[in-house]
Parts: structure tokens; C-alpha cells; sequence
């Protein structure tokens, strides 16, 4: 059946996941079937193939960090790139026994994590390390002077995203890291929201651990690396997988030779078109921004106004919800901070983290470009957008009373 | 949240939306009840009101707003659906469950439901408390 018109849709969440390029794909398909060898198999040809394969694409995403390419394991995403980052390093690095009743190290994180980081940090809480999270500023940019201010004698760890993927705030990685060094405190961030958008230099950025994922940067799903620092300082993970020994030890198991392909090719290619699509995005996130903000009243682009991601843009739009706001825009693929399409019934725990009134975080729209968005689909956007909103401001009696005067703060709501 | 038929229709051909005036004329009104529900925080807000045909009794015309999703939306748009043509008696006994029958809300959406219930008994009972009718809490307690 041909895709009738209505089935078109804007894909506009690049920040959840990208398309595979296809010059990807290309790459990888050899290796499912011609190259298919496991590289354990050191006697043979198969296992040779495979093996120069992944040596490869470890050059090529090493090549992405400024790293060495011993530095970089394998991994099936930014999900246990982040765990094994984190609890590697409390389990390798912890102060006291677990078990003696004593803290077994002190974490620094924030509030604003992925859930990938959070939760790790809370198992570790429970376990017996304690953990400081950090509650964002208003404008969502988190600071060295910020971690500085919560640093203790046995902090063992600091991780914190280099962008946020909500809003795609920009924290000040590289004076952590330095801060970091200086205190000899391990530094860890997630990357996955900027790793093959935005340049990394694994030395000038002071970074010890860096976690990303392939389905982020036009690769495929279940890929995933971690840089591991190898000199000043040696760093040191306790391995959460156990078996083969792959991957120096740090994470058993035969390695996913046509992700790890497709991983390579995709940094090599982000590599390679950083600078001239970074721009793009940068112009066409501007443009969507702008023009929203001057059709519509009452809404708010989300976050520091310069210190974002070229590509991700988080915007509020007063009295109306989240989730009617994602149905009327229906030929749209976007996220919402809204409550009602996570079962959870709370709104974003980002936006309000960053103060953002109740009545704004219910109503958000995170719009996420990409290699493939064009010019045309951010003009399409913005009038769907538009159109959808002064459609819901009919509907919504938050925008009638706004309008006659009354401070809805001031209005006794009912509670159930 | 994949939706069913009825659900999407509501919600993209909402019936009867609007108000019987402004918020300070529809709190006097002494012909119109009206209820709203729900809090921003919450991410639900329903404004339901009728309007009784003073000699008859009968709700002669409802109309909503709706801040919420789209389950919110279209239960409230439903309820001033099969408010029209009641009696206050009649209106008070449309159950939630009766909503979430029509347009098969899905489980986690039931709370929409209760919240248009919920509209329906405040605009009821504001348009009675208006008129100086008891409300059925006050003649229960009275007794």
C-alpha cells in the first residue's frame, strides 16, 4: 500500500534516536554474511577479517575522541557504557568495604542525568557510597564552580552529561575535567547527545570516561562505545560482564563486529562533516525557534540561550498540554515533556529541575534536527506547531482566564 | 498513545466548546452552573457548564473547555454531549465508567473520565447552590 499523505510524517527526534546512513549501512553488510568471522578466531581467516574490521572502526572512533584506540570498549549503547563507567570505577575505586558501615566513596552527579546515569548512581547510594546530585540553574548550564562546591575529601567520582537530551543544555565539560585532574577525582560524562555533533578532544577536554552510542550519530542500535583514559591517570574499571575476557577484559563477550563497523563509519563520517553540518543544524534550530516564538505568545524556548546543542530545541508553550499538543501536530515525530505520554502522570523531571512552572513543563515539545531534516520540514513544523496551539488556546479555559485577568497561581485548584 | 475512533474524533471535532460568557458573567449567571476541575500541575483542567431552562428544569445547552490530553478533551466534550436534554437528576447520574465505555479510554487515561464526572457534579451542584436548591450532600446531612 503507498503511503497516503496522511501518513507523512516530519521526523523531528533525532535526539531519541537517527536514522542509519545509509552509507552505514553499506558498510556493515559485508560482515554479515562474506565477513562473518568471530574475532576470537585467531586462526584463521574469518576471525582475521572480523578482526581488522573492528580494528578499524576502533581507529575510526578513537580518531573521533582524540584518543588511542586501546582506549575505546565496545559496548551494546550509552545505557552500559554509562554503567560500567560508574560502577567500574565506585566498585574499583571505593574507600571502605562494603558492608563496614563506612561511606564507600562519594559520587558527584546532577539531577538532570539520563535515567542511564541516575539509576546507577542510586543502586551505588544503596550499596553504600553516597551520591550528591546536583540541582540545575535556571538556565540549565551546569559549572565547574558548581562541582568544585560539592567536592569532599573522598570524592571518587564526577559525572555529568556534556549535553542535556531534553533541552541540550552545554555544561562546562572541559574546566571539569581540568578541575577534576586537579583534584584527582576521576571524571566521567555521557556524551551521547554530543559525540559526533560537536568536536571532543579526550586530552585538551581533561576526560576519562567518555560514554556514546551509535543510533545517535546515524549508526545503528545496539552499539555503543566507552573511552577509557589509559595514561595520566590510568584508569581502572571493575568489569560488570564476566566471561572471555573481551574487550581487555572490561566487557566480555563476542564482539557485535557489524555494529562496531557501523559505529566506525558513522564517527568517521560525523567526523568528517562536523563542522559544515553543525552550522546547518545550529541555522535551522534558530530559524525554528524564532519563528515560533514570533507567531505565538506565551511560550518559552527552554535553556541557556546560547550554551545548546546546534541541534535540539525545547520549547514551552503556556495553557495548553502536552499530549493534545502532540496529537494536533500528528505529522510530526517529536517528543513532549508531557506527563500523560509517559504513564507516569509527572511532568519532565528536567524542566522542572530547572524551574520550570508546572503549567510550562505539562507543554513542552522537544524538536530534534538531523543530518536529513531539511529546510522545508522545519517551515512544515513551525505552521503545524502553530496551527495546533491556537487550536488548543479555543479548548483551554487556563487561556480564557489568563486573558481576563486572573493569576491562575492565585486560583484554588482542586486536588485528587 | 495509539487512541481509538471515537476518542480522536472528539478530540479533533470537539463538541459544544466555549462559554456562556465571560468568568466573571458565568459566576453570576444564575441560569448557568458551571464546574471546573482538575489543577495545571496536574496537567487537567475541565470547565464544565450548563445552562437550565429555568421553567422546565431541563439543561437546555452545555459547553466545556478543556486544558489536558486528549482522553481529558474528549470526555468532556462526551459529557456535554449527554448533558443536553437532562434533568439536573439525569445529569447526576452519568458515571465515569459509562465514559470510559463510549470511548474506550485506555486504562491509564480512566482518570479522565472521573475528572468529566467530577465537572458534571461541580456545574450541577453550582448552578443548584446559585438557585438555592440543596445540594444532595447538604440534604444528607440535614438529616
Amino acid at each position: 500500500m503507498a503511503a497516503s499523505r496522511e501518513d507523512r510524517v516530519i521526523y523531528l527526534d533525532n535526539a531519541a534516536t537517527t536514522p542509519c546512513d545509509p552509507r552505514v549501512v553499506e558498510a556493515m553488510l559485508p560482515y554479515f554474511t562474506e565477513h562473518f568471522g568471530n574475532t576470537g578466531s585467531r586462526n584463521h581467516r574469518y576471525g582475521w577479517e572480523a578482526e581488522a574490521a573492528v580494528d578499524t572502526a576502533r581507529e575510526q572512533v578513537a580518531a573521533l575522541l582524540g584518543a588511542d584506540e586501546k582506549e575505546i570498549i565496545f559496548t551494546s549503547g550509552a545505557t552500559e557504557s554509562n554503567n560500567l563507567a560508574i560502577k567500574g570505577v565506585a566498585y574499583m575505586y571505593e574507600k571502605a568495604p562494603a558492608g563496614s558501615g563506612a561511606c564507600r566513596g562519594h559520587i558527584i552527579t546532577t539531577s538532570i542525568e539520563h535515567k542511564a546515569v541516575l539509576d546507577p548512581c542510586k543502586r551505588l547510594q544503596k550499596e553504600g557510597f553516597e551520591v550528591t546530585f546536583l540541582d540545575p540553574p535556571a538556565d540549565g548550564v551546569f559549572t565547574a564552580a558548581m562541582v568544585e562546591a560539592a567536592i569532599r575529601p573522598d570524592t571518587i567520582l564526577v559525572s555529568m552529561m556534556w549535553a542535556n537530551n531534553e533541552i541540550g543544555t552545554i555544561n562546562e565539560v572541559p574546566q571539569i575535567g581540568a578541575l577534576c585532574h586537579a583534584r584527582d577525582i576521576i571524571f566521567h560524562t555521557d556524551a551521547t547527545q554530543w559525540a559526533g555533533k560537536m568536536p571532543v578532544d579526550v586530552e585538551r577536554d581533561c576526560i576519562d570516561l567518555l560514554s556514546l552510542s551509535g543510533h545517535k550519530l546515524y549508526g545503528p542500535k545496539g552499539i555503543g562505545a566507552l573511552y577509557v583514559r589509559r595514561r595520566k591517570p590510568r584508569v581502572r574499571l571493575q568489569a560488570l560482564v564476566d566471561g572471555g575476557g573481551q574487550e581487555r577484559g572490561y566487557r566480555s563477550g563476542t564482539l557485535n563486529v557489524t555494529g562496531i563497523v557501523g559505529l566506525g563509519k558513522a564517527a568517521a563520517l560525523a567526523k568528517a562533516e562536523m563542522d559544515a553540518e553543525g552550522q546547518r543544524l545550529l541555522a535551522l534550530r534558530k530559524r525554528l525557534e524564532s519563528m515560533v516564538t514570533s507567531q505565538l505568545d506565551h511560550c518559552a524556548v527552554n535553556g541557556h540561550a546560547d550554551k545548546r546543542l546546534p541541534h535540539i530545541a525545547n520549547i514551552s508553550f503556556g495553557f495548553v498540554e502536552g499530549e493534545s499538543l502532540m496529537m494536533a501536530c500528528k505529522e510530526l515525530a517529536v517528543s513532549s515533556g508531557s506527563a500523560c505520554t509517559s504513564a507516569s502522570l509527572e511532568p519532565s523531571y528536567v524542566l522542572k529541575g530547572l524551574g520550570v512552572g508546572d503549567e510550562l513543563a505539562h507543554s513542552s515539545l522537544r524538536l530534534s534536527m538531523g543530518r536529513f531534516t531539511k529546510d522545508s520540514d522545519i517551515d512544515a513544523a513551525v505552521a503545524s506547531i502553530v496551527k495546533a496551539v491556537r487550536k488548543l488556546r479555543e479548548l483551554s479555559p487556563l487561556y480564557d482566564m489568563h486573558n481576563e485577568g486572573i493569576d491562575l497561581s492565585k486560583v484554588e485548584w482542586g486536588h485528587h | 498513545m495509539a487512541y481509538g475512533p471515537k476518542i480522536i474524533d472528539h478530540y479533533e471535532n470537539p463538541r459544544n466548546v466555549g462559554s456562556f460568557g465571560t468568568q466573571a458573567d458565568i459566576k453570576t449567571r444564575r441560569d448557568v452552573g458551571v464546574g471546573l476541575v482538575g489543577a495545571p500541575e496536574c496537567g487537567d483542567v475541565m470547565q464544565l457548564q450548563i445552562k437550565v431552562n429555568q421553567e422546565n428544569g431541563l439543561i437546555e445547552d452545555a459547553k466545556f473547555k478543556c486544558f489536558g490530553c486528549g482522553s481529558a478533551i474528549a470526555s468532556s466534550s462526551l459529557a456535554t454531549e449527554w448533558l443536553k436534554g437532562k434533568t439536573l437528576d439525569e445529569g447526576l447520574a452519568i458515571k465515569n465508567t459509562q465514559i470510559v465505555e463510549e470511548l474506550a479510554l485506555p486504562p491509564v487515561k480512566i482518570h479522565c473520565s472521573v475528572l468529566a464526572e467530577d465537572a458534571i457534579r461541580a456545574a450541577i451542584a453550582d448552578y443548584k447552590t446559585k438557585n438555592g436548591i440543596a445540594t444532595q450532600a447538604e440534604q444528607s446531612a440535614a438529616h
